[in-house]
Formats: C-alpha cells, sequence, structure tokens
C-alpha cells in the first residue's frame, strides 16, 4: 500500500499542478474528481523509484570467461525526477556481487537554447549504440565481443564529465551531434595519471523513418583518452554504427525486425609501439508473437593490447515476455578465444521490474 | 563583430517577423486531438500526430523524428492518464523545447477536467495487469468529452495565440453546434440498441459504452495489457453464451484470432471498432470517427437480426 502510494504521488504533483493552472472555458465541466491517492504533501516532490532484477544462470564450461552457475548478477535502483523548471535529475545505481556502484548519475538541463541538450555527471559515452544502452535493455544476457575486448569489460566505456548534445535537422532527418569531455577514467580502458588527462568522446546521429514502417538510425563516433601504459599514451576509439527497424504500426505487437551492427576500431599507444585492433557485431531480432523474440548475433574482436589474438563467437537467443515487467532469456552461445578454445554454454536470464513505469526502450 | 550583429539581427527579423503568418504548430499524441484541434485552430494552427489511428496508443516507439516535432512545437496535447508514459516523457526532455514540459502553457493534458472513468478506488497493483492508476485513459471515445477537450484547446489556442482567440472561440462554436446535432443522431441511431451486452478486446470502451448505455460483460483479454488465455477464452466463450452476446468489438491493432475463434464458437459477430481517427482512411475526422463507428455498429446488430 504505502509502496504504490511513493510512486504514485510524484506523478500526481505534475497532474495536479496542470489541473490548476488550465483555464476551463465556460460554461465550466464537471471537476476532475480528486486523486485516488491520499495526498502526502512531504512525499510530492520524491523522485519515482524502479529496481530492475538481472539473475543470471550459466552452463557448460568456459574457463576464459567463467561466468558462475547462478547470480544476481546486477539490481539497478533508478531514481529519476524533475529538478527545477531547468532540470531533471536520473540516478541509476547498481549492485553486484562486487558490491554498490552509482552505474550513472547526471543532471539533464532541458530547456536551453539553440537546441542544446547538456548533461553533467557520470554516464555512459555516447559510443556506438550498444555502449549507451543499460543491460537490462540489451537484446542479448551477455555483451558482445567488441565491448568486452576493445572497451575495457563488459561494463563499456562511460566516464565522469559533461556532454553536449545539438540538434541539426537536416529537412525532416534527425541528426544530433554529441560531444563529452570525461576524466580520463574507465575500468579496463582508460586511467587519468593526473588531472589534465581527460577522455574525450564525438558522437553523431541520423535517424530517418524510411517508411510508416521502417527506419534507419546510423551513427558515428570518435573518442580518445589516455591508456595509462606510458606517459601520454593515448587510445584512440572510433566505432560505426546501424540500426534498421521493421514495425508495421497496425500489427506492432505481434511482428517487428530489428536489424543491427557495430564495427569498432582501437588504435593503443604502448611500449613497443602502437596497437590498432578491430571489433564487430551484428545482430537479428524477429518478435514473432506478442509475447515472443528470437534473434542471433555473429561477433568477432581482436584484443586492444594484442591484436594477434581474436576472438569470435556466435549466438541464438529466445526471450519471453510474460508482460512488459519481467522477461525470459535463453541464449546458445558458442565462442573461440584466441582462434582456438572453444567453449559452448548456454545462458538463463530472468529479468524483473518494479516501481515506476519506466519508457520503453527505443 | 561583424557576425554577431547579423545574428542579432537575424533573431529580431526572425522575432518579428515569424507571429505574423506562421502557424501555431501544434503536436498532439493522438490524431483525435489533432483532428479537434484542427476544427479549432483552422489555417492558423498545423497539427501533427506521433501515434497514427491503427496504432495501439500505449506502445508508440520513442522515435528521434519525434523530437524534431516536438522541438518545433508550439503547444503539445497529450491525452494525459500515463497513457504516453511508455514513450514520450524521454522525447520531451530531448526536445530542447521548455515551452511543451508539463506545467508549461503550451502543455495541455486533455484529459483534465473530462469524464475519466474506472479512476481505481483502491491501491492497485500490477497484479491487476498494465491498470492507469489515474483511471481508464480511452475517454475521448465519448464525444461529450470531445467537447470538452475541443473547450480546452480553444482556451490554450486562445492563450497562445491572443490574436487568433475570436476566431478559435468562433471555431470552437461552429464544432459545439455540429457535435450536438451529430450527437442526437447517433443517440437515435443507437437507441434501439440501448441495454445491448457485449464483449471488447480490451478495456478501450467504458466510455462509449456508458455513453450509448450499452453493457460491458467481459474483456477477451484476461487483465489488460495480457494476452488471451485458453482458461479465460473458455470463460468468454460461456459468457457469451450464457448472456447472449451479440457482438464482439476489436481494435484494429489486435489479432483477431481468438475473438474469431469465440465467434465462431458463440456465434457473436466479431466487429473492428475504431477507437480513434485514422484508424482507416475512411475516418478523417472526429465527428467521422462516432459516424463510422455507429454505423459499423447498427449494421453488425441489423445483420443478426
Amino acid at each position: 500500500m504505502d509502496f504504490v502510494h511513493l510512486l504514485v504521488i510524484p506523478i500526481l504533483v505534475g497532474t495536479v499542478a496542470t489541473a490548476q493552472e488550465a483555464p476551463v472555458p465556460q460554461p465550466t465541466p464537471a471537476p476532475t474528481p480528486a486523486p485516488a491517492a491520499p495526498a502526502q504533501t512531504s512525499n510530492y516532490f520524491n523522485p519515482s523509484i524502479s529496481v530492475i532484477g538481472n539473475f543470471l544462470a550459466v552452463g557448460g564450461t568456459n574457463e576464459i570467461e567463467n561466468l558462475p552457475s547462478a547470480s544476481l548478477r546486477e539490481s539497478e535502483l533508478g531514481f529519476q525526477a524533475i529538478v527545477d523548471p531547468y532540470a531533471r535529475a536520473d540516478f541509476f545505481i547498481s549492485f553486484s556481487e562486487e558490491g554498490a556502484n552509482v552505474e550513472e548519475g547526471y543532471l539533464t538541463f532541458t530547456s536551453l537554447p539553440w537546441d542544446l541538450l547538456i548533461k553533467v555527471g557520470r554516464m555512459r559515452t555516447a559510443f556506438g549504440k550498444i555502449n549507451t544502452l543499460h543491460v537490462h535493455v540489451w537484446p542479448w544476457p551477455d555483451a558482445p565481443l567488441p565491448i568486452v575486448n576493445l572497451l575495457g569489460g563488459e561494463e563499456g566505456w562511460s566516464g565522469d564529465g559533461v556532454l553536449v548534445a545539438k540538434l541539426i535537422p537536416l529537412g525532416d532527418t534527425f541528426s544530433e551531434a554529441t560531444l563529452q569531455v570525461f576524466r580520463g577514467e574507465s575500468e579496463g580502458l582508460f586511467t587519468a595519471a593526473k588531472r589534465s588527462d581527460l577522455a574525450f568522446n564525438g558522437h553523431y546521429r541520423v535517424f530517418r523513418d524510411l517508411s510508416d514502417s521502417t527506419n534507419l538510425d546510423l551513427g558515428l563516433s570518435y573518442g580518445f583518452g589516455p591508456n595509462g601504459t606510458l606517459p601520454d599514451a593515448t587510445t584512440r576509439l572510433s566505432a560505426l554504427d546501424a540500426t534498421f527497424r521493421w514495425k508495421r504500426l497496425r500489427t506492432g505487437l505481434y511482428r517487428q525486425v530489428v536489424l543491427r551492427g557495430e564495427f569498432f576500431r582501437s588504435s593503443r599507444d604502448q611500449a613497443g609501439g602502437t596497437e590498432s585492433a578491430t571489433g564487430w557485431f551484428a545482430g537479428a531480432d524477429y518478435q514473432f508473437a506478442r509475447r515472443w523474440w528470437v534473434g542471433v548475433r555473429g561477433e568477432a574482436a581482436e584484443h586492444a593490447d594484442d591484436a594477434a589474438i581474436l576472438d569470435t563467437g556466435l549466438a541464438a537467443t529466445l526471450t519471453f515476455l510474460p508482460s512488459e515487467f519481467s522477461q525470459l532469456r535463453s541464449e546458445l552461445r558458442r565462442r573461440r578465444y584466441a582462434g582456438s578454445y572453444k567453449a559452448n554454454e548456454i545462458l538463463f536470464q530472468v529479468q524483473f521490474a518494479i516501481g515506476a513505469h519506466g519508457a520503453h526502450p527505443f | 563583430m561583424k557576425t554577431t550583429r547579423f545574428l542579432l539581427g537575424a533573431v529580431i527579423f526572425a522575432g518579428l517577423a515569424i507571429p505574423a503568418q506562421a502557424k501555431l504548430r501544434v503536436v498532439t499524441s493522438l490524431q483525435d486531438f489533432a483532428s479537434i484541434a484542427e476544427a479549432i485552430g483552422g489555417d492558423r494552427v498545423e497539427t501533427f500526430a506521433l501515434a497514427k489511428g491503427y496504432q495501439d496508443p500505449h506502445f508508440v516507439d520513442a522515435k528521434p523524428s519525434f523530437i524534431l516535432k516536438l522541438s518545433r512545437a508550439d503547444l503539445l496535447i497529450v491525452a494525459g492518464l500515463e497513457l504516453e508514459i511508455g514513450y514520450l516523457p524521454p522525447l520531451i526532455d530531448q526536445s530542447r523545447n521548455g515551452r511543451i514540459h508539463p506545467g508549461s502553457p503550451g502543455y495541455l493534458d486533455a484529459s483534465i477536467g473530462c469524464n475519466v472513468l474506472q479512476r481505481p478506488t483502491q491501491a492497485v497493483t500490477r497484479a491487476m495487469g498494465d491498470v492507469h492508476p489515474y483511471g481508464n485513459p480511452h475517454y475521448w471515445t465519448d464525444p461529450e468529452n470531445g467537447r470538452i477537450v475541443a473547450r480546452a484547446i480553444a482556451g490554450r489556442l486562445g492563450e497562445l495565440d491572443p490574436e487568433g482567440k475570436a476566431a478559435y472561440e468562433a471555431n470552437l462554436s461552429t464544432f459545439e453546434a455540429r457535435l450536438t446535432e451529430k450527437e442526437r443522431e447517433w443517440q437515435a441511431k443507437m437507441a434501439p440498441f440501448a441495454g445491448t451486452r457485449i464483449v471488447t478486446f480490451h478495456e478501450s470502451w467504458p466510455n462509449l459504452a456508458r455513453y450509448f448505455k450499452l453493457d460491458i460483460v467481459g474483456t477477451v483479454e484476461p487483465k489488460p495489457g495480457i494476452p488471451p488465455s485458453p482458461s479465460h477464452t473458455l470463460e468468454i466463450i460461456n459468457l457469451i453464451t450464457a448472456q447472449k452476446v451479440p457482438v464482439i468489438l476489436v481494435e484494429p491493432y489486435f489479432d483477431t484470432k481468438t475473438p474469431r475463434y469465440i465467434g465462431n464458437k458463440t456465434g457473436a459477430v466479431v466487429l473492428t471498432f475504431y477507437p480513434s481517427v485514422g484508424g482507416i482512411p475512411e475516418i478523417k475526422d472526429y465527428i467521422g470517427l462516432f459516424d463510422y463507428d455507429v454505423n459499423a455498429f447498427v449494421n453488425a446488430m441489423r445483420g443478426k437480426e
């Protein structure tokens, strides 16, 4: 009961506030009845709260990526609210077996002139597409190899700093340029020895509706930062991402296709010269019934510090969503590490969300 | 310096030039509100609806192309009651347009003042399916609510564009007069079927049912947003047989397989029923929506007799 009120009240505030302002032309219609939840003004401005659980069970043998047989891999706590007339704040706190961690926590200035949007705080880097997404909205239970090998690990690239994004409309086509400046720290990727060691990322995105049912999303990213191997040694990263979607609006509840692919390149200064490594993944996901999806993924990535080591993989997924708020997914995965060691595994994931209704990922 | 002066000049010019001629850009979540806004705004407004009339209004993709539309909008009209919660909040945040943020003059929640049904009187949980804690958001299927929405839109357009206030008020009078006349016609056509028991796919129709005195006795969905299950389908078949339900109304975006199965077992007519303008090309505006649905219902019922 209290839990429901806690969630309901912050959202109510918006409705009530608008109700007071809205001029009701005469003759006066019946007033909106009082909301069902009792008013507790002290709770009015509490953020909306959500919790997402991500359970992962793994079968098979893999000596390289030795995932536990069963784990509550992540519990993500989200707090989101409007701060003032100029900004909103979003916090995502992730609890895992390693402990608690602020995955993202940022302030977004939403009413700036010149089509600008500014975020300040800790956030995922707008580098490629999958790297910007939280684990629970990925179409797979695991991170694709180029994220693991070239962006410093499953967690990918995120940082503390500032993001500036500007809309650059090309007629009816959406286009947006994003620039991010971070402290040069990201686990497994960048290390800032001194204060002036910063990481930068630029991202350009174009989105176009090809028809009512199809659209294409393209992105180009370039970033760099200090890798800590030698003084002034940097790692330079670039990526290309493409997503094609098909969904007939009338039957969209039952049938959808998403094709996606990303290509990554890393140039890493290290003892002995610069190591250039590449990686990619490509996937197709098909919704074949209201609550069912199937998908396939191919992937390959060299290691950022030794491009002679190439890992490759193939995976197939089957997903069932009992409702919008829970999801069961299995993945059959075959990975070949360094061209020799082979691992066949089955991953089984259960995800569940409680609390405020978040937006559907797109 | 020169550039600054040029920019300043351009800004001032833009500031002077635009309000004189440019139309008010109205973005709505539903085609129904766009249609009403067109009726009220006439040639002073241009409208764009995010959701198409033939698409489930709960599940609209938050496409970046919508961000562009919102970034240029002067007025955003939403159904409210959390109908748009799955896609609109992130779009508004990314629109860079403070004028359409909730609480701003450019944001109009059309549900305010409307007769909203099924407001929960007890604590809601998601065990009840995808329930809306503020009431059923499909309230525009009652033409009297359409009238309230039209008044709210006229009021808001007049605030945003005081020069057009008289025009909006005149258009509102015309719209209301036409609606009143049409309501008499619809009520007359539907009067013989008052009290008819119906089954619907989703809980989209309590407002329409109340308005035309139809009696919704069940839904094909066991709970809102939960697809049909075999056991619930069996219950509905028994219910339709026991209560002699003549018709099953199905929104255009739902699979008709289960309703047709139920229809075959019971003899009930499965009727695709359109909740929104644009559901099919013939439904061109808000008044046309009821014209079409009323005729479709009457024809289906006559076919049964």
